[in-house]
């Protein structure tokens, strides 16, 4: 490629002087040089998926499909399964969807629709440092605060309040699927606002007058008409905020038990695809051994990139018809 | 006033105080974080927390100089990565590119950007660590010079596209090659813009924990040149929050102070430089 953009070979004599008149500008360099830059993250981002795929050869050949539907997960007998992990990492994203979304989207609603600008503004800065923050710093908290808060109170009270559902049984040990699930939630909150507040703020004005002026209520406004219409870009910011939770290791690794269980209760210790990654890769001994963890890797990486491209094209589709609308 | 009209009058004056009750909650978290991080890791903190090496289990004081110089080495590695494909590859795509390729290179940038930090650490671990047979500085500064080249390239290219357009053309009708209308006009135009992106990835994998723990691994001592395993704060952090001794809690949480004091200061520092500044990037 970097040959045709140099010397473009069948190009007319008039196109090939101007072209030897910008090479001794130095144009033609400077464009060959940024341009090796640029294709290198073409090329790196190709190779991570190569390596990937390469080195997961040994599981993918042995195990096939089965490697995802076996819970056996025995590095002494060369059995590798991945349904726990593939488990526990939904089952920890599901919890921290269900509570960051509500509390992120009403948030993300009086920050575009309720709060004058500068406070708004100023929240919205503070939103943006705490999506900063970074995740092992979560994870510290998570195992000095929400961990024990979890052990001595929320887990005994869910038992005795909705102890009849199978979610809220077993011994509470403070850590465990609900635990890191509380901690994703606290981690993606951040970004369902931003991305939502920037969505809802591409609303146009007349919508919300519209919905005024035919008598509704500022509520019924915003969640009826205002709400609706950024419907598509609102399920990009969840998205996004699910591809993280899936992907996050450190605060997951640290308040999740680390133990490879399948079990309804929240309170269960378990391990998600990241955690158990970051726990054994340095001590995988074995080519099958560490094969299994990459290709645990790879289903990381496709689960992450079909939700990112989701993500993206939801924001996309949203901001334009918003921008599209505004302008007729 | 009828009482359905008062009814939906109250409905939505309580869920319009629900949506600033959730505001706020998240706004708190903020500072429920800060605040227990300076009250803990204040408590814990100490001189020889920034000038002596870790002692052994047991063995009151010491403290992480090996895992700050690590830091700061793994930190240098990336930004000789990161910065330099992201800034020339912006380069390319606001400047140089036509269609097809810029479309690609974004989207592999997204793609980049989105694949869990695990993940990376996985990818440096074959490319680099297996190769040089050794866990090194190396390797952990090119894994989180990956993660900053995404950052960097893509808040560039958008700075760099917000430059009016009449300075380039004025550049151009002064006679002015290409390449030097950028360096003299476009990149000093937006050049708080790309400080501001800079350091805000240099931020971001400021405070990476996982895709160090099997590229720049930890060392409990000083490590010597570029290719020795180093110790470093994120995964000083970690180590030391999961293991049942007090005394080392105490220097996790001097450690998060630290870090999350360099992390916070940086950002706040790019914001404020982008705030003085001329170049708007476009949303």
């Amino acid at each position: 490629m970097a040959t045709t953009t140099t010397v473009p070979g069948a190009s007319p004599i008039s196109g090939s002087r101007s072209l030897l008149s910008r090479l001794r500008e130095g144009d033609e360099i400077a464009r060959l040089i940024t341009f090796l830059f640029a294709a290198s993250v073409v090329v790196v981002t190709l190779l991570l998926v190569f390596e990937l795929w390469q080195g997961s050869a040994l599981p993918r050949h042995k195990f096939g499909f089965n490697f995802f539907v076996t819970r056996v997960w025995d590095p002494i007998f060369d059995q590798f399964g991945a349904l726990p992990f593939i488990y526990g990492t939904l089952v920890t994203a599901g919890v921290a969807l269900f509570l960051a979304v509500p509390l992120g989207i009403g948030a993300a609603i009086f920050l575009a629709e309720l709060a004058p600008a500068r406070v708004s503004d100023t929240l919205e800065f503070f939103i943006d440092l705490l999506a900063a923050v970074p995740s092992v710093i979560y994870g510290l908290l998570g195992v000095f605060i929400v961990v024990p808060l979890m052990r001595e109170y929320i887990q005994p009270g869910l038992k005795n309040s909705l102890g009849f559902l199978p979610f809220f049984t077993g011994p509470a040990y403070g850590l465990g699927f609900l635990t890191a699930g509380i901690v994703l939630a606290i981690m993606v909150i951040p970004y369902i606002i931003s991305v939502s507040r920037e969505v809802l703020l591409s609303v146009p004005r007349d919508q919300r007058e519209a919905a005024l002026s035919l008598g509704s209520t500022r509520w019924e406004a915003t969640w009826k008409v205002v709400v609706p219409f950024a419907r598509t870009g609102i399920m990009g910011s969840i998205f996004l905020a699910l591809a993280r939770s899936l992907g996050e290791t450190m605060a997951v690794t640290m308040v999740i038990g680390n133990t490879p269980t399948i079990s309804a209760s929240l309170f269960s210790p378990g391990d998600s695809i990241a955690s158990v990654i970051a726990n054994q890769f340095t001590e995988a001994t074995g080519d099958l051994y560490l094969q299994s963890l990459i290709e645990l890797g790879l289903v990381l990486f496709l689960l992450t990139f079909i939700l990112n491209g989701l993500a993206r094209l939801l924001i996309v589709a949203t901001s334009q018809r918003g921008s599209g609308m505004g302008q007729a | 006033m009828s009482g359905r009209l008062r009814w939906r009058k109250f409905v939505s004056g309580f869920m319009l105080t629900m949506t600033g009750v959730c505001a706020v909650v998240a706004v708190a978290v903020l500072f429920f974080i800060l605040g227990y991080l300076v009250y803990h890791g204040g408590t814990s903190i100490s001189w020889s927390f920034f000038t002596k090496l870790p002692t052994p289990v047991g063995e009151a004081g010491g403290g992480m100089a090996n895992a700050i110089v690590g830091s700061a080495k793994l930190l240098l590695v990336a930004s000789l990565i990161g910065v330099p494909v992201g800034f020339f590859g912006a380069i390319y795509l606001a400047e140089f590119s036509g269609g097809t390729v810029a479309f690609v290179v974004r989207y592999a940038a997204d793609l980049l950007n989105g694949v869990p930090s695990i993940v990376i650490g996985i990818f440096a671990y074959s490319l680099v660590v297996l190769p040089f047979k050794h866990f090194s500085t190396l390797a952990g500064g090119f894994a989180l010079g990956l993660m900053m080249i995404p950052i960097t390239l893509r808040s560039t290219e958008e700075f760099l596209l917000a430059v009016p357009r009449p300075l380039r053309e004025g550049a151009m009708a002064l006679g002015a090659s290409k390449w030097r209308t950028i360096a003299t006009v476009i990149v000093p135009a937006a050049y708080r813009g790309i400080l501001t992106a800079v350091l805000l990835a240099f931020a971001r994998v400021a405070g990476e924990t996982a895709p160090l723990l099997f590229t720049a691994f930890g060392n409990r001592f000083w490590s010597p040149g570029w290719n020795q395993p180093t110790a470093s704060l994120p995964v000083m952090i970690f180590t030391y929050a999961i293991a049942p001794y007090d005394d080392w809690h105490r220097q996790a949480w001097a450690a998060g102070l630290v870090l999350l004091a360099l992390i916070l200061i940086i950002n706040i520092v790019a914001r404020a430089i982008l705030a003085r500044g001329i170049a708007i990037p476009r949303s």
